[in-house]
């Protein structure tokens, strides 16, 4: 036994969706860069307080991938290849900010309200809930946001909330290897070699 | 009847040290960004030193305000004071605990805010309207988001008392994705609520970017160090609140030993350092925002806090 409660996994994966929110409340690249940042050391957090809890040193594993990727590499290669293709501080938002929440706010809803169909136990419908929010907004701001930071940040919010979810489901096999599956695909989407942005 | 003393000797320590700790908190934190910024700045007792040489001077009012100008700066602080005795520090279980509702101490810091804003209308001048007139815009969008945190916590762990919620919490109940969600909405609402929203520094007297500082503009004398104690207080009061939620550990209760009550202030001192350093840090690295700003910058508050409640809820309905 660690001592370590598997419930405070869950609150830090209400961080990470609220990270995904506040990744569509950034007007600013830097900021975009920095929100997407923060909700990856909150997967990370996430990850490594249950695979302390559960005693499952794969998902400590995990935690320190998706810190590493999404939490250092990413956010300094966009900077770096923000700054050389030379794309301006502004962020594209279509539609604005205020629709964009009210829009967010329906998709996690709709999140919700499909995982109460679910035959799932209560608490397992609520964790699906929450990954399900975080992969649609995840989405949301890949779709929704122009040019190469945007779109860049959606799709590895969008591979944080597909591990969010591996990381909660207790003895999920081969969790560390598709873990580094969805990251190494989500770089290869988003960065030439040279650290480009595509 | 000893478990009683007790826990009255610790309300009153309780309020005796928020009294004592709140200017010293806004001197650590002056100093803090000073030293983020490279400045030397002014060592941490200078608010204190403030608030002496203010008390000392004689206040200087103006002519066609009314009894209420005079009287809101007590009455506010008399608020504040009351909301910063509700919210347990070091101990739990405290002789005020059936009170220790957070929708009373929310209402206590509404009351406080609105007879500042009328306070500032009444002395008939630009700046006072101007400072009005923001505070409860700000107003209007915080305190709905924070009814919805409080809605939130109460479907989580049954209650809306602090220590039942504070218990629930250490004991493991009530740890949901939704929790996590209602904290940061928590943070945010603290954060606008403290006058900190990153439209100037609070520390500023350029008019056109003041916030709270408005409102005391015509304040002079013991009064204006009443209302710089009350803005202190409220700064400590909610570093208190966030810390106890965020890390509801550490709390001595009465029936605890010498040990515990020992352990109980180091605690409390390290939470609200731990979230003083990280408001200096966030007050150091951020860029300005415009004034319409400040509505999404809540609007992204109330949303969580909805979020929270609607996830709660449905976690209700659901089981």
């Amino acid at each position: 036994m660690t001592g370590a409660t598997p419930g405070f996994g869950a609150v830090l994966s209400g961080l990470v969706l609220a990270a995904a929110f506040g990744l569509l409340y950034q007007r600013r690249a830097g900021g975009l860069i920095n929100a997407c940042a923060l909700q990856a050391w909150a997967l990370a957090a996430a990850a490594a307080w249950q695979g302390v809890a559960w005693e499952a040193p794969e998902l400590i594993v995990v935690g320190c991938l998706v810190l590493a990727a999404n939490g250092v590499a990413l956010p300094m290669a966009l900077r770096r290849g923000a700054r050389r293709a030379g794309i301006g501080p502004s962020v594209v938002a279509m539609p604005g900010i205020p629709v964009s929440l009210l829009t967010a706010a329906a998709l996690v809803a709709l999140a919700v309200l499909a995982s109460a169909t679910m035959a799932s136990p209560a608490q397992a419908r609520g964790e699906i809930a929450v990954d399900l929010s975080v992969v649609l907004l995840g989405l949301f701001t890949l779709a929704s946001r122009r040019g190469g930071p945007g779109e860049a940040v959606g799709f590895a919010a969008t591979a944080n909330g597909l591990i969010l979810g591996m990381v909660e489901v207790r003895g999920m096999p081969l969790v560390a290897l598709w873990t580094l599956a969805v990251l190494a695909l989500g770089g290869a989407a988003m960065l030439r070699p040279g650290g480009q942005l595509r | 009847m000893m478990r009683i003393s007790i826990a009255a000797a610790a309300l009153v320590v309780h309020v005796a040290l928020m009294l004592a700790l709140a200017p010293l908190l806004v001197g650590c934190l002056r100093w803090a960004e000073a030293r983020l910024m490279g400045r030397i700045g002014p060592p941490p007792l200078q608010p204190w030193h403030d608030l002496r040489r203010l008390a000392l001077k004689q206040p200087v009012l103006a002519e066609n305000a009314s009894w209420l100008f005079r009287a809101a700066p007590v009455v506010a602080f008399a608020a504040t004071l009351s909301a910063a005795a509700l919210v347990p520090s070091f101990a739990s279980g405290m002789l005020d605990v059936p009170l220790a509702d957070l929708v009373a101490i929310v209402g206590l810091l509404a009351l406080a805010r609105c007879t500042l804003a009328l306070a500032g209308l009444d002395a008939g001048t630009a700046f006072g309207g101007l400072g009005a007139s923001r505070t409860m815009t700000v107003a209007a969008l915080a305190e709905p988001a924070m009814l919805l945190v409080v809605f939130a916590l109460g479907l989580l762990v049954g209650s809306t008392n602090l220590d039942a919620i504070l218990a629930a919490l250490s004991d493991g109940a009530g740890l949901r994705a939704s929790l996590g969600l209602a904290l940061v909405a928590l943070v945010m609402v603290g954060i606008a609520d403290c006058g900190r929203l990153p439209l100037a520094s609070p520390a500023t007297r350029l008019e056109l970017t003041m916030l709270q500082e408005a409102l005391g503009l015509e304040y002079s004398g013991w009064y204006l160090a009443l209302l710089q104690w009350t803005a202190a207080l409220k700064l400590l009061l909610w570093l208190t609140l966030i810390g106890t939620i965020l890390l509801p550990f550490g709390l001595a209760s009465p029936d605890s030993g010498l040990p515990a009550w020992l352990l109980a202030l180091p605690a409390w001192g390290v939470k609200v350092g731990m979230l003083a350093a990280g408001l200096a840090i966030f007050e150091s690295a951020i860029g300005g925002m415009r004034w319409a700003r400040a509505a999404e910058f809540l609007g992204v508050a109330a949303a969580l806090g909805l979020l929270a409640a609607v996830l709660a809820f449905a976690g209700q309905v659901l089981t």
